[in-house]
Parts: C-alpha cells; structure tokens; sequence
C-alpha cells in the first residue's frame, strides 16, 4: 500500500453539534448580532422579563437568517450577568438547530466570559480580550482561554486606550500577537483581531476617515500574520444613521465590500438584513462610497450628500391595500368570510375589531369564531368543503387566536387577582393528545387529523414522531387529556401500538386510544390491539372520520353505546379472522419451494451493469425530477380520491383540486428555484446467485447474503409459489446474474416546515410533506430509469413517457424491505451496508426500521424480463425455521419481525 | 521506551473489556464488600471498581491476561472512581484511594508479566477517566433544559481528585474515554492541564476516546465528529479516538473519518459487535481482529484494542494480526494556509 502523508492546513477550526472550518474560500463569516443586550432592544427587554424562551426565538431567526456564528452579550448594568449567560447558553444547548453552529460569547466582563465557556460543548470565539489593563492580565486571562479551547477576539486597545488609526491599530496587534504566540502558545489561527470600527459621518471632520484607517489596518495586519483573523462590529461604523436602516444596510454593504477585500474575515451582523453591494440603488451606493472611503469630503460634503438623500429614502410610506365588497359586512360577518375561505390578509385587524366590541377576548373566540368554524365544520361533513380549504381554515383560526392570546393571558391574571370566589375555574376545551409512535418518523395524516380536529375545537397536543410509549402516556396524564391518537405508517409500529394498548390497561388509564395511520387497518386493530385494552380502542380511517369519532367518544349520552356497537363489530372481526385463518389452505414450505418460478436460464444472457459496487447520487437542481412526479398519491394526502389529472376536472371535487394542484405547483417552483430541497441517492449492483430462497451477493471479496421469503399458498396449475429469489440465476446454472439496489431520500425539509409552523400556515406545511415524499419517489423512478439505461443497461432502447413509468410498463422491478413481496423490514440492514446507504445519503434508520428523512425510499432491483411483484400472503411455522436458521436469527426476533405474515 | 517512541514504531494494543471478564468470576454481594465493607449500608455489588481494593488479585489477574494476550497498554479499573460517581453507593469518599489502589493493581500486573518475560517490550498503564453519569451539556428534566444536575466546576473538582490518585498511583498515560457529552470532557481536560500547571510537573501524556452513540454519527450531546475533535483539540492529545456503543462494522466510517482529520495518533477500541436480542456480544474473536486488521492496513489506526464483549482472546487476535504492518504517520501541519 503506497504511503500517502496527509497534510493539515492550519486554518481556523470552530465547532457547535457541527464544525466549522474557516477556509480561504470561506469569504465571509457572519456573526449574528441580535442576542446582544446592549445591541437588540427586543432581545434585552425579553432577557430583563426573564422570557427565556422568546429570547431563544431571537437566537434562531438569526440562524436561519445565515448566521453562521452567534455572538452573545449579557452585559446590562440591571442584569446578574454570570447568571444570565449561564441560562440563556445552557437553554441554546438543547435546541439542536441553534447550537448547530459555534458561539462568540461576548462581555466586557472575564468573569461572564468563563461562565460563559463552562456551558458550551463545542470550541467558542472569546470576545473580547485585550491589554486594556496591562500584560500580566492579558496574558492570564489567555491562558484561560486556551484551558478551555476557545478562540480569542484580542480587541485593539492597550493601556494607552483604543486605537483610532491605522498605525496604532497594527501596532498594538502585532504586539498582542507575538506575546500570544510566543507567551502563552496559542495557536495563531486561533487568534482574531478586532481592529475597532467606529463611526463615520458624524460630523465630525476627525471621524471621517476611521472605515479607512480600519480597512488599511486590516490590510497590513494579513500580510504580517496572516495565520490571524480580522473581525469588527459592522453595525458600529453607520451609528449615526441609526433610524434609517434602507441607509444603514447600504453602508454596511459597501463598507464590507472594502474591508473584506482589504482581509477581513468575519464580522459582527445582522445576518438577516445583508444587502449585496451589486444590488444597491447605484445612487445610493456610490454616496455610500465616498463616505466610506472618506472621498470628495474635505468639508463633509461626502456626508451631507449621505444625509440628504437618507430623508429621501425615510419619506417612503407603505402601499394601500385594496378592499372588496365583502368588506362592507358586520365584523362578525366578516371573520365568517375569512375562515370561510382561507384569507389571512384582514385577519388581525377584524379580530382586533372584534376584541374591542365584545366585553372579554375570550368571546370573541366562542362567539364569531366558534360561530365561523361551525360554519367550517358543517360543509366540511357536508362534503361541501374539503380537506386543503379547512386547512387553510384552520391557518386563519390559528392567527386570530394568536392576537388575542396576549388579551385572554391578561384576563387571566386580572381574575386571579381579582377573583374572591374559588370557581372562577371554567373547564375548557377537550384535549386530544396525538403522536406518532416510537421508531416511525411519519406524521403527514397525524398533522392533518390535528388540523382538522383543531377545527372543531378541540385542543389539539401535538407530542412529535417516535414518541416512545413512556412519553406517550405521561404526557397525557399530566395535560389529564380525553382521548389519545396515535399514528403510524409502517408495520413495526403496529407492535409499537399493541405494546401502548397494554402498557394503558397495566396503568389503569380509561381514557379512549384512536388507532390511524397508513398501515393499521380496522382488522387489525380489532384482532390485536382492542383485546388488549378494555376502554374503547378505535381504528379511525381517515381525518375526516376522526371527528365524529372524537365527537362520539367524548359526548357523554353517544359514548357507552358508541363503543358498545364497536366492540361488537370488533369481535365479530375477531371471531371472522379466526376462522378464516383456521379454514386457509397453504403448502408445506418444501412443497412451495419446488412450485418456484420457471426461468429458462441456459437460453438467458445477462446484461452485464455498466459498473459493479455502489456510488452516490445527489440532485441539487430538482427541476429534472418533476416529470417523474406521480401527483395521485398527493391528492390521496389530502383525501382527494381519484385519478391524475382526470380529478382536476372532476364535477364534484375539481375545483378544490385545481386550486390545490396550483398551490402545490406554486410552492413546488419555490421548492425548485429556491434550491429548498436536496435529493441525495446511493446506487448499486453486484454479481447474485441464488441457492434456495438466499441470494449471494458479491461485494469486493466478501459475500453477503440477501435472505428472501416464498408465498405458501396453495395455487391455482400453473401458478408458481413466488419468491424474489427466483428472479436471480440459481447457482447451479453457474452462469454470473447481478442483483441492484438503490435508496434516495429528500434534505432540507426541516427548516421550512418550521418556518411554516411559525407562520401558523398548516396548509403550506402539509403541501411541502406531501411534496417532499413525491419527490423521493420522483427521485426512486428516475433512478430506476436511469438504471435500466445506462447504469445497467439491459433496456437501452426504452421509451415511456410518465404514464407508462407509473403503470410500471418496463422490465425488471424494484421491491422494498418491509413492502409486500419481501415483507423483513431487517433486510434493509443488509441493502444499507451495501450501499453505504448512510454515508451516501444521510438516511438513518430508526429502532422500528422507519427512515430518516421521512421521504425516503429503497429498494432492490431486479433486472430479469420474468420478475413481477406480488404480495408474500402468510408464510407457515416451517418456513419461519427455515428463515430464522438462514438468518442465524433466534426464533423470537424472527417472529417479532415477520408477524404481520406469519400464520 | 516511551510511549510516544513506541507509537512511531508499531501499532500499541490496549485491552479488553474490564466488566466481562469480572463477571466471569460470578462475584456475590460479600465478595464485592470484603471484609472492609462488610457492615456497608447499601448494596455495593456491581461497583466493579470497588474490587480494586477488596478483590485486587482479581483485577490483576485480569489485567495480566490482558498483557499474556498481547496488549502494550493496559486500562485501570477506574471507569467511575469520581466522588460522583461513587455516590451512587454513598462511596464518594474513596474516590482518591479507589485511584491508588486502580493504578497499584495495574502495576503490580505488568512487574508480574515482566518477571515472567525479561526480554518482553514496554508496557503501560493508562489512567481511565470515564464519562460521569452526569452531564453538562443535557438537561435530565424534560419539561426544563436549562437545567443542569452538575456543574463544570464541580466536575472538575471530582476530575481533579480522581487525576491526582492515578498521577500518584504511578500511571503512564491519562485516557479520558468513552465521552458522550463533550464538555464533561473539556472540564476533564481542564482539570489535567490545571493539575500539573500547579504541581509544577510536566502533563502526562492525554489520550482521549469518543463515543459515536448511534447511526447519526453523533456523539449522544449531539457534536458530529468532525465537531467533537474540533472541540478536544486545545488538549493537544497524545491521541485521539473513539471506543464503545458500536462493533468495529459500524465504527468503520467514523475511524477512518478521524484518522483523515487527526494531527495526533488514532486509537479504536470497539465493541464486541452491537448486542443481540440478549443484549450479548457475539462476535467472536478472529472476527473484531478482522475488521482491526483492515483499518491497520488501510492507516487509520495507531492504537486498537476492544471495549464492551471483548476478551483476552480478541485482543490476542487483534495483536497477532497487527504485529507486522505499519502504523498510520502523523499528518504534517502546514504552516501556512
């Protein structure tokens, strides 16, 4: 093996959970500015009212925005600064898409630092150090910093004071840095110099030329150490227009403009409001420059120009929104309107209306809202509305809600104040608690049957994806809900409900358990989980139904023949599946095995793959897959039932199809222009041969075996057991067959989603999810296509337009572990590591065998003109031996995962 | 020869698990106490540190199967002697002789291996500092995440007595291992540096080990690994690694990762395979030393050795099948970017 030496570039290494890695090529780094008490007014104020959690938001709207570190400053003479460092950065270690990136902790105080760096897991910027108080303190307190692995901010200020020019801004760093260096041993890459913006066009002559004398600064001190880092508050240098932000983002945009190109490395921003220097108003920009550079201003003229064009840019007012006739109505007639139809455009202000009209916020929610919703409800049963309207519906409840949750909070405290009689206690809304179950990461049907419940009032806690049963149930108690729901799409998660069922009745609970979800079905439910659980177990089949479900469960007079009737049903179910199991007929597995698929495979030549071994595939550009896109499955989503594009025609539901069509289209260019999302995919083939119901499969060297089930039903003549095994050459044929598999997956969802969420906007939401999954089968079919041309290359010539790909009219197949053909979840262990499935794509999987992303899809593929799906049906005891002695599995982790299947 | 000397010769084997080959013994409840402990008010059984003072010819026993089987360093059984730790058993006074008695037994093992074999190369004993059953990155009440149930400088006070017992124990290396939250690590770390800056000694060389808990290739605090070394850099170790929570199959990617990124030695000291449905390790021997042997070959190893389910007998595999390649180089630091 050739000795090949790594070399390590000594660049600037930071971390949070993930690293970050200052590279030439990094440009420039932006440091979020706003979780800074002396900086945000919003984020000092929250700090100072103890609103921990709002503060958070603060943190994370600057991450979103492209912040790529976080500085944070709790230095306000009212505040326990210790105190409020240590709180606000323990609370941002739990919020994973926060403390995803590296923390400046900023203060003028060392002792607020160090607890600072007490809190924070990764490698942290200190900000700021300096020889303000001599050498001795300096060099202490980078000692420090150095014992706890941070970076350092070394501030350009000595015991003289701060440098204002440009020679004592080099002067006073190059001293800093040879003590570092040659003093204390820091790494130079782990020094970063603040050469201090300050403020120009303030009118005073003295001040003009700072941006300069920073900009030069930062261009002598790189080329001396250019290991060092330059950084600096940007927001400082436009301080006199403060008030005029169209003014400030411009000087800021053409300051960094120079600065960086002079070396500056990262700075301190307001990431959200960057301008691109290419894109200022021209104008505007080049008054921008002469105040920077301190050009054509001898006499302040540079900044008078700057001032004078500033009122013009604060004069612009707000454009006027148009009205229509409806507008004209009552306020009550009104808010019925916009529920009605999805219009959140007057929502906040005909709620404000109302609020002032009505004698307590609160009936203003049980009065026009309840009223409106009513409305929603009724046409919704009616089959009058549909599933995408209320969504919409429920986006503008939510935000009606949301103005007058700060007025009912306020009531509150005004009673309990107030309150002399001790039943000032009203029972609210009933609550219904959802989850998807541990190991499934599914939750599209969950987050509709909360929309749609929300709807009709009642309070919906909404726990996540993998919930585990523990959580499941403590939570319920502790929010004393009334009904639970819970969700889940693939089979495993069936034992998962099983288990809750009997961990309620070991618990003594009573309260009623709705069963939905892609994979349970009513018979299920009935044989499994309802005799585990004697207080109502209900399989609901879709959103729609859930609310008369609820509505039944929780009226007292409806409830106890409610789930009389049911439990009737659901033995009879019982009792049918019984006997049919007993009466099915099926073969003895050695019987089956000889019924196999018959092959001519002496006359059979195999198309060789074009390569062996597996490589990844990423799509950044998302365009080429929206042909491949199957749209039924989207309509299906959203409880839309009927064939593409036939339904967008449809006289009953047409028309909310189309419109719904159109969002999806709308927000599906976003998704593509946008580059949201990433489609990332892992492909490959290997020489199979098949012994039995095995498959062998070379790999390099090693041989790993594919471990395959045959149907044992009894068949019609003619009619072969199926296995998958069939399709790949038997090894007695001694003739080299291959066998493929694929997986993709959709990143990038989460940020969006969340986005969304904040905005209330369920419908987006939900659009996106069922985006996201047609996108991940768009990506499986236009893999396969690939596959069958070129990666593979046994259907060279084949023509199919879209139609044709979703009739599955071409050769060859491509089964999923854990779908009916080949029904072991555990086999997608084996697909993962030949494909090097995690490190290609990122997808992980779960306990349950669900994975991560949830639109994700895999598969293998076989090539052969004979192979076809079909479902597996039940398998007998003995082929369960046969399996479990294939596998080198004990029988109990066999029969665990084969349940659905096993007789 | 010094450890260091050594590493630029040949791959060093650590040992095995310490708790597997405890429960060989089928040790009971009194066995656990000894005499000493006899009349002490909790259950101490399972407190395998313990042993180093009521059953030490077991632990040397064990450490010297370790050395027979072919390992260069061998661990001391001090996995939890923190006075944190040990107040599960209400034992935190003894953190500091647990520490002593730990190094002794690890000592004493190597002089009996030495009188057995003149001529046999170098051996060493490397200090473990382990996780904590606390963290300071994760909160353990759901409903506040804020809050902590230990704090950094309360870490590195029960760190520094525990460093302090292995120092004068006598041990060679301090290995800090098995880290799920890395900044119970970073206050280990501090309490090393701070230590030996105030005794005015020269640092013992650090050896730090992560552990990837799951697929996510995360540590359980949530770094990647690329973060998590970022972050234990400034300790300048004398390597860096990843040991437990995953057999060497699923550790591959993470190792090889490291060892692309590491300007240090890299260590791996994998699990026996993941545990089966009995929550067993099964992988037997000449399998581990398979996948060891791989890594070696391909250079993204200086030390290996094995963790949870593995014995004298892997790591006897995993020496014989290391002895001849040659170790991983240490990457050049460019000096300019």
């Amino acid at each position: 093996m050739s000795e090949e030496i790594i070399h390590i570039k000594p660049y600037l290494r930071l971390a949070g959970l993930e690293p970050l890695v200052i590279r030439p090529e990094t440009n420039f780094v932006n440091v979020g500015e706003r979780t800074n008490v002396t900086g945000s007014k919003k984020f000092a104020r929250l700090i100072r009212e103890n609103l921990y959690e709002e503060a958070l938001s603060v943190a994370r709207q600057q991450v979103e925005s492209g912040a790529q570190v976080i500085d944070v400053n709790m230095d306000d003479a009212l505040l326990e600064g210790v105190k409020a460092m240590t709180t606000f950065l323990n609370l941002m270690q739990s919020e994973p898409d926060i403390a995803r990136i590296p923390i400046m902790i900023d203060s003028s105080k060392f002792e607020i630092i160090e607890a600072g760096l007490k809190c924070v897991q990764g490698k942290c910027i200190v900000n700021s150090i300096s020889m303000k108080e001599g050498e001795a303190k300096f060099i202490e307190q980078a000692y420090i910093c150095k014992a706890y692995g941070a970076a350092v901010i070394v501030m350009a200020f000595d015991e003289v004071g701060q440098a204002d020019t440009k020679e004592r801004k080099i002067e006073i760093c190059s001293r800093a840095y040879k003590i570092l260096v040659e003093q204390v041993g820091f790494d130079p890459q782990d020094i970063i110099f603040d050469p201090n913006i300050f403020a120009v066009a303030t009118g005073i002559e003295e001040h003009n030329n700072y941006a300069v004398d920073f900009i030069e600064a930062t261009r002598v001190i790189k080329q001396r150490m250019p290991l060092a880092k330059v950084s600096g508050g940007v927001s400082n240098v436009s301080f006199s227009f403060r008030g005029n932000d169209a003014v400030r983002e411009a000087i800021h945009a053409v300051f960094l403009f120079h600065a960086v190109n002079a070396g500056m490395d990262m700075g301190i921003v307001n990431a959200g409001q960057l301008e691109v220097y290419d894109e200022i108003e021209p104008v505007l920009r080049n008054l921008c420059e002469d105040v920077i550079l301190n050009r054509n201003n001898d006499n302040n003229e540079a900044t008078e120009a700057l001032i004078q064009y500033a009122e013009t840019v604060k004069a612009k007012g707000k454009v006027e929104v148009k009205s229509a006739a409806w507008r004209e109505g009552t306020v009550e007639e009104r808010l019925a309107h916009s529920l009605i139809n999805g219009i959140t455009d007057f929502i906040d202000a005909d709620t404000e209306e109302a609020r002032l009209k009505y004698s307590a916020p609160l009936e203003v929610i049980e009065g026009p809202l309840m009223a409106g919703m009513n409305q929603v409800g009724d046409l919704f049963g009616a089959g009058k509305m549909f599933l995408p309207q209320v969504v919409k519906s429920a986006r503008v409840m939510k935000k009606s809600v949301a103005v007058l949750t700060p007025f009912i909070e306020a009531e509150k405290e005004r009673l309990k104040l107030a309150s002399t009689s001790p039943n000032g206690a009203t029972k609210g809304p009933a609550k219904i608690l959802l989850a998807t179950v541990k190991g499934d990461v599914h939750d599209i049907g969950k987050n509709i049957v909360g929309v749609v419940l929300g709807c009709n009032g009642y309070e919906i806690i909404d726990i996540g994806v993998m919930v585990p049963a523990d959580k499941i149930l403590a939570e319920a108690v502790k929010h004393q809900v009334d009904i639970i729901g819970l969700s889940g799409l693939i089979t495993p998660s069936l034992d998962e409900m099983v288990h809750i069922a009997k961990e309620m009745k070991r618990r003594g609970m009573n309260i009623p358990l709705m069963i939905g979800g892609a994979t349970t079905s009513r018979m299920h439910t009935a044989v499994k989980i309802a005799p585990e659980y004697g207080d109502g177990v209900i399989h609901v089949l879709d959103a729609s139904r859930s609310v008369t479900v609820a509505g039944s469960l929780l009226n007292k007079d409806q409830k106890k023949p409610f789930l009389a009737e049911l439990e009737k049903s659901y033995i009879q179910l019982k009792a049918d599946f019984d006997t049919k199991r007993t009466t099915k007929q099926s073969l003895p597995y050695a019987t089956a095995l000889k019924n196999k698929v018959q092959i001519d495979w002496s006359n059979f030549s195999v198309t060789k793959p074009s390569f062996t071994g597996n490589k990844a595939i990423e799509i950044t550009d998302l365009s080429v897959l929206v042909d491949y896109i199957d749209w039924k499955p989207f309509f299906i989503a959203w409880e839309l039932h009927g064939n593409f594009p036939a339904i967008l025609t449809d006289g009953v539901v047409g028309e909310v199809a189309s419109k719904l069509y159109a969002d999806a289209r709308t927000l599906l260019d976003t998704i593509v222009q946008e580059k949201w999302l990433t489609a990332k995919g892992a492909v490959g083939f290997w020489p199979a041969t098949a012994i039995g119901d095995d498959v062998i499969v070379k790999n390099n060297e090693e041989s790993t075996t594919l471990h395959f089930l045959r149907q044992q039903a009894v068949k019609a003549a003619g009619q072969p057991n199926y296995s998958l095994a069939d399709f790949i050459c038997p090894a007695a044929e001694n003739k080299e067959d291959y066998i493929g598999a694929f997986a993709v997956t959709i990143h990038g969802i989460e940020k969006h989603i969340k986005a969304f969420e904040e905005n209330l906007d369920d419908y987006n939401k939900i659009i996106l999810q069922a985006l996201a999954d047609r996108f991940a089968e768009a990506f499986a079919e236009y893999l396969h296509t690939k596959t069958r041309k070129e990666f593979w290359g046994y259907a060279k010539d084949e023509v199919l337009d879209n139609e044709a790909l979703i009739k599955e009219s071409y050769v060859g197949i491509r089964p999923a572990p854990g779908y009916p053909a080949c029904p072991d979840h555990t086999e997608k262990y084996t697909l993962f590591n030949l494909l090097e499935t995690e490190k290609h794509t990122g997808i992980t999987l779960t306990e349950s065998l669900a994975m991560y992303p949830a639109s994700s899809v895999c598969g293998w593929y076989f090539a052969n003109p004979q192979s076809q799906y079909f479902g597996l049906g039940k398998i007998g005891q003995d082929q369960v031996a046969d399996y479990t002695i294939r596998k080198k599995q004990t029988l109990e982790y066999i029969t665990r995962w084969l349940q659905p299947v096993i007789d | 020869m010094s450890i260091q000397a050594a590493l630029k010769e040949r791959i060093l084997v650590i040992d095995g698990a310490m708790g597997t080959m405890i429960q060989r013994h089928k040790l009971t409840e009194q066995d656990y106490r000894g005499s000493r402990f006899a009349d002490w008010p909790s259950d101490v059984k399972g407190n395998n540190d313990l042993l180093c003072i009521t059953q030490p010819a077991i632990i040397t026993g064990i450490h010297l199967q370790y050395l027979e089987a072919g390992a260069d360093i061998i661990e001391t059984n001090t996995f939890s002697s923190t006075s944190i730790a040990m107040a599960d058993y209400d034992m935190q006074a003894l953190a500091y002789e647990l520490n002593i008695a730990a190094a002794k037994c690890a000592k004493d093992a190597i002089t009996q291996y030495k009188s057995k074999h003149p001529n046999a190369k170098d051996k060493y004993v490397a200090g473990s500092i382990g996780p904590l059953n606390k963290t300071l990155s994760l909160s353990p009440d759901v409903n506040n995440p804020g809050f902590r149930a230990v704090t950094f400088d309360e870490v590195v006070i029960s760190y520094t007595e525990q460093i302090k017992g292995l120092v004068d124990g006598g041990v060679d290396v301090i290995l800090i291992e098995t880290i799920f939250d890395t900044l119970n690590a970073k206050a280990a770390i501090f309490a090393v540096k701070e230590f030996f800056r105030k005794a005015g000694k020269p640092e013992l060389p650090m050896m730090i080990s992560g552990t990837i808990t799951d697929a996510s290739g995360r540590t359980l605090s949530g770094q990647t690994l690329e973060a998590f070394y970022t972050s234990i850099e400034h300790a300048k170790p004398l390597s860096v690694g990843l040991n437990c929570a995953l057999g060497a199959q699923e550790m591959r990617s993470h190792i090889e990762e490291l060892s692309q990124i590491a300007v240090c030695y890299t260590s791996a000291y994998p699990n026996a395979g993941l545990p089966n449905a009995m929550g067993e390790y099964d992988e037997e021997p000449h399998q581990t030393a398979h996948f060891i042997e791989e890594w070696a070959k391909n250079k993204f190893v200086n030390i290996v050795g094995g963790c949870c389910g593995t014995t004298p007998d892997h790591i006897k595999h995993m020496a014989d099948n290391v002895k001849n390649i040659t170790p991983r180089a240490l990457p050049i630091v460019d000096t300019t970017i």
